[in-house]
C-alpha cells in the first residue's frame, strides 16, 4: 500500500526502526530510544488515519493484510464447520460458509473470502463470487433459519465477478433470489462490512437486522475506479471518484444505509486482528441479544424497515 | 447506400445518449441490420426494423399506449423527484444533469408507474424511460416501484415492470444501490400474497435492475435480441481479455441457458400478457377497476 498511495510511509519507517532495536541489548539508551519511537509510532497511526481521505480508505480497506471472513471466524467462532456447495452447480471458494459456536451460541456464518498469496488469491478468484457462492450462501441461511439460528455475514468483495460462465448461470438472478429470500428469513441476521463493499455483489449477503461498517471499510454502488471510468472517462480519476459516491463509513452512517461504525484497532484492522475481531465480536453480541427478543414476524417487519426508508427524494403532492 | 455520406465519425455521445429513439427525419438507419428504412414503415410496425426484427427503443408512454387497454392509464406518484442527496459532482454536477433530463423528457425521472387494465385485468404498471439518464435506478425509481408493490397488494392487482435501464445510478452512491434491497423486499410480500408480477425485459437490462426485480417475476419476459445481464459486455471483455462470443447476453442466449420464460415480438406483448393472466389470475377477467375521469390521462 506504502507503494500505492504512501501515506502509511511514516508508519512503516518507524516499525523498521523499531525492528532494527530489538536485539540491541536492552541498555537504558535503547530502551528510551525503543520508548521514544513507540510513541512516536502511536501518534503517527493515530494522526495518519484520522485524516484518511475517501480513496486512502478504499486502499485500507483492500489492503493485502486486512482481516477476511475466515479471519474473524478462527478468531470468533468454536468449533467451526465449513460447508460447501449450492447443491446445484459447485462449490464456489470466493464466498465461504458454515457454522459453529459464537460465545457458546450456535450461528452461521456467510463470508466473502479473498486470497493471501497469488496462488489462494486465484483460488478465491479475488473474493468475486460466481451464482453458485450466492446460492450456496441462501442455501445456507435457510438451514439456520431451519434449525432457528442467527446468520452472521461478513462482506468483503470488489463485486459479483463478471465473466462468461458467471452470466450464463445468471449472475443477476443468483443476486435478486438472493436480495428477495433474505428479506422472508425468519431469524436475525447481522451484516457486518468489514473490506470492501462491492455493489450488487456484496448486497446480495447484504440484507440483515443490523448492518455493520468497519471504521475504514467502504461500501458502494460501483468501485471507484468503475465510476471514473464512466462518469470521467478516465479510471485515474478514482480519487474524486472515491469522494463524490460518499463510500466511507460516517458518510453512509448519515444516509442510514448502515447502522453502525465498528471502531478499527489503531493503524487499521490489519495492524491487529485479533482485537479487530474482539471488537467486531462486542458488537455482534450486543445486537445478537437484541435481535434474540423479537419473534421471526417482528424480525420480517424490521428488516423490511430498514430498507423500505432508504433513499431520498422530495415529494410535491398534486 | 451511395448517398448516404458517412461523416467523419463524430464524438460520441455517453451510451445512456445513443440511439435513444428514431431520429428526426423520413429515412431512419437500422442499428442493427445498417439498412436504411422508410420511417413510416417502421412506426407501423410497432417501431421494429421491417428488414431485421430490430426492435427500437421506444418511450415509456409509448409502451404504456401500446399495452393498456384503449391506450388509458392513470399514473400516480408524479409529484416525486430526485434529490441530490450527495452533492455529487463529475464532469457536470448531478443537480444539472438532473434538470437536463426533465427538460428533455418532461418526467421528474426515469419511471412512470400507473395503473390501468390489460385485457379487462387490473394491473399496475411501472415503465422505466432509458431517455432519462440510461433509465438509471435512483431513490426515485426505487420509491415507485416500491409503491407500485405496495398499491397491488392494496388492491389485489398484478404488477408489471418494464426495465430499460444501464443499473444502478451512480449519482446517488450506495442509495441507488440500496433501492435494489428495498424494491425486492417489497417483492418478497407480493411473491407471499400470491400476487402475480410480470417482469418485462428491454434492451438493455442491466446491472442493478436486472440482479434485483427485473429477475423477480413470476415470469421474465424479454423482446427479441435486447442485452440483459449483470455486468456490461465491456466489463467482462476487460476483464477476462477476450472478445465474446456473437449473440451473448441477448435475450434468446438467455433462454437458451434457462433464465428467461420466452421471448415475445413487441407487436404480440399485449396479448401475450393476456395469455398469462389469464393463467395467474383466472378466466374470465375480473371487471375492470372504473377510474375517475378526472385522473385519466391519454396516453
Ligand atoms: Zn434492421
Amino acid at each position: 500500500m506504502a507503494e500505492q498511495d504512501g501515506f502509511e510511509a511514516a508508519i512503516l519507517d518507524l516499525e523498521r526502526r523499531i525492528e532494527s532495536l530489538s536485539g540491541m541489548g536492552e541498555d537504558l539508551g535503547i530502551r528510551r530510544q525503543r520508548e521514544k519511537l513507540e510513541r512516536e509510532l502511536e501518534e503517527t497511526r493515530a494522526r495518519v488515519f484520522a485524516s484518511l481521505t475517501p480513496w486512502q480508505k478504499t486502499l485500507v480497506a483492500r489492503h493485502p493484510k486486512r482481516p477476511y471472513t475466515l479471519d474473524y471466524v478462527r478468531h470468533l467462532v468454536e468449533e467451526f464447520v465449513e460447508i460447501h456447495g449450492d447443491r446445484r452447480y459447485s462449490d464456489d471458494p470466493a464466498i465461504v460458509s458454515g457454522f459453529g459456536l459464537f460465545r457458546g451460541d450456535p450461528v452461521a456464518v456467510i463470508g466473502h473470502q479473498k486470497g493471501r498469496d497469488t496462488k489462494e488469491k486465484i483460488y478465491r478468484n479475488f473474493g468475486m463470487p460466481r451464482p453458485e457462492g450466492y446460492r450456496k450462501a441462501l442455501r445456507v441461511m435457510r438451514l439456520a433459519e431451519k434449525f432457528g439460528r442467527p446468520i452472521l455475514t461478513f462482506i468483503d468483495t470488489p463485486g459479483a465477478y463478471p465473466g462468461i460462465g458467471a452470466e450464463e448461470r445468471g449472475q443477476a438472478e443468483a443476486i435478486a433470489h438472493n436480495l428477495r429470500e433474505m428479506a422472508k428469513l425468519r431469524v436475525p441476521v447481522i451484516v457486518t462490512v468489514t473490506g470492501e463493499g462491492g455493489s450488487g455483489g456484496a448486497l446480495a449477503i447484504g440484507v440483515g437486522n443490523r448492518v455493520n461498517i468497519l471504521e475504514f471499510a467502504v461500501y458502494s454502488v460501483i468501485s471507484p475506479e468503475g465510476c471514473a471510468a464512466i462518469l470521467w472517462r478516465d479510471a485515474s480519476r478514482n480519487r474524486e471518484a472515491a469522494g463524490a459516491m460518499r463510500i466511507t463509513a460516517a458518510e453512509l452512517l448519515a444516509l442510514d444505509v448502515v447502522d453502525e461504525i465498528v471502531p478499527e484497532a489503531p493503524g487499521g484492522a490489519h495492524s491487529d486482528p485479533a482485537r479487530q475481531a474482539a471488537i467486531v465480536g462486542d458488537v455482534l453480541a450486543r445486537q445478537l441479544q437484541d435481535l434474540r427478543r423479537l419473534e421471526g414476524g417482528e424480525l420480517i417487519a424490521q428488516r423490511f424497515e430498514r430498507f423500505r426508508k432508504l433513499g431520498r427524494f422530495t415529494e410535491t403532492l398534486p | 447506400m451511395a448517398w448516404f455520406k458517412k461523416e467523419k465519425t463524430p464524438k460520441q455521445a455517453p451510451p445512456e445518449e445513443r440511439r435513444l429513439q428514431m431520429p428526426e427525419g423520413l429515412w431512419v438507419k437500422c442499428e442493427n441490420c445498417r439498412e436504411i428504412v422508410y420511417k413510416r414503415e417502421v412506426a407501423r410496425n410497432a417501431n421494429v426494423c421491417p428488414k431485421c426484427n430490430y426492435h427500437f427503443r421506444i418511450s415509456a408512454r409509448e409502451r404504456l399506449e401500446a399495452l393498456l387497454d384503449e391506450g388509458f392509464y392513470e399514473e400516480f406518484d408524479t409529484g416525486i423527484a430526485p434529490v441530490d442527496a450527495l452533492e455529487f459532482v463529475d464532469t457536470k454536477k448531478y443537480a444539472d444533469r438532473i434538470a437536463d433530463y426533465q427538460g428533455r423528457t418532461g418526467l421528474k425521472d426515469a419511471l412512470i408507474s400507473c395503473r390501468g387494465t390489460i385485457g379487462g385485468y387490473p394491473v399496475v404498471v411501472a415503465v422505466m424511460e432509458y431517455g432519462f439518464m440510461g433509465g438509471s435506478m435512483g431513490s426515485v425509481v426505487g420509491e415507485k416501484v416500491t409503491r407500485c408493490v405496495e398499491r397491488c397488494l392494496e388492491e389485489r392487482s398484478a404488477l408489471v415492470v418494464i426495465s430499460c435501464s444501464g443499473g444502478a445510478r451512480m449519482q446517488e452512491g450506495a442509495l441507488s444501490l440500496m433501492q435494489m434491497a428495498k424494491i425486492s423486499a417489497a417483492l418478497a410480500r407480493l411473491d407471499e400474497a400470491g400476487l402475480p408480477f410480470v417482469s418485462i425485459l428491454t434492451d438493455p437490462t442491466t446491472g442493478g435492475v436486472t440482479a434485483s426485480y427485473a429477475m423477480l417475476g413470476d415470469l421474465n419476459i424479454a423482446e427479441p435480441k435486447a442485452l440483459i445481464g449483470f455486468a456490461g459486455p465491456r466489463v467482462i471483455e476487460q476483464t477476462i481479455r477476450q472478445k465474446l462470443p456473437v449473440g451473448f447476453q441477448r435475450s434468446e442466449f438467455l433462454v437458451e441457458h434457462g433464465m428467461l420464460d420466452f421471448i415475445v415480438e413487441r407487436s404480440q406483448m399485449r396479448e401475450a400478457l393476456i395469455s398469462c393472466f389469464k393463467f395467474l389470475m383466472g378466466v374470465p377477467a375480473p371487471s375492470a377497476v372504473p377510474v375517475p375521469a378526472a385522473d385519466v390521462r391519454e396516453g
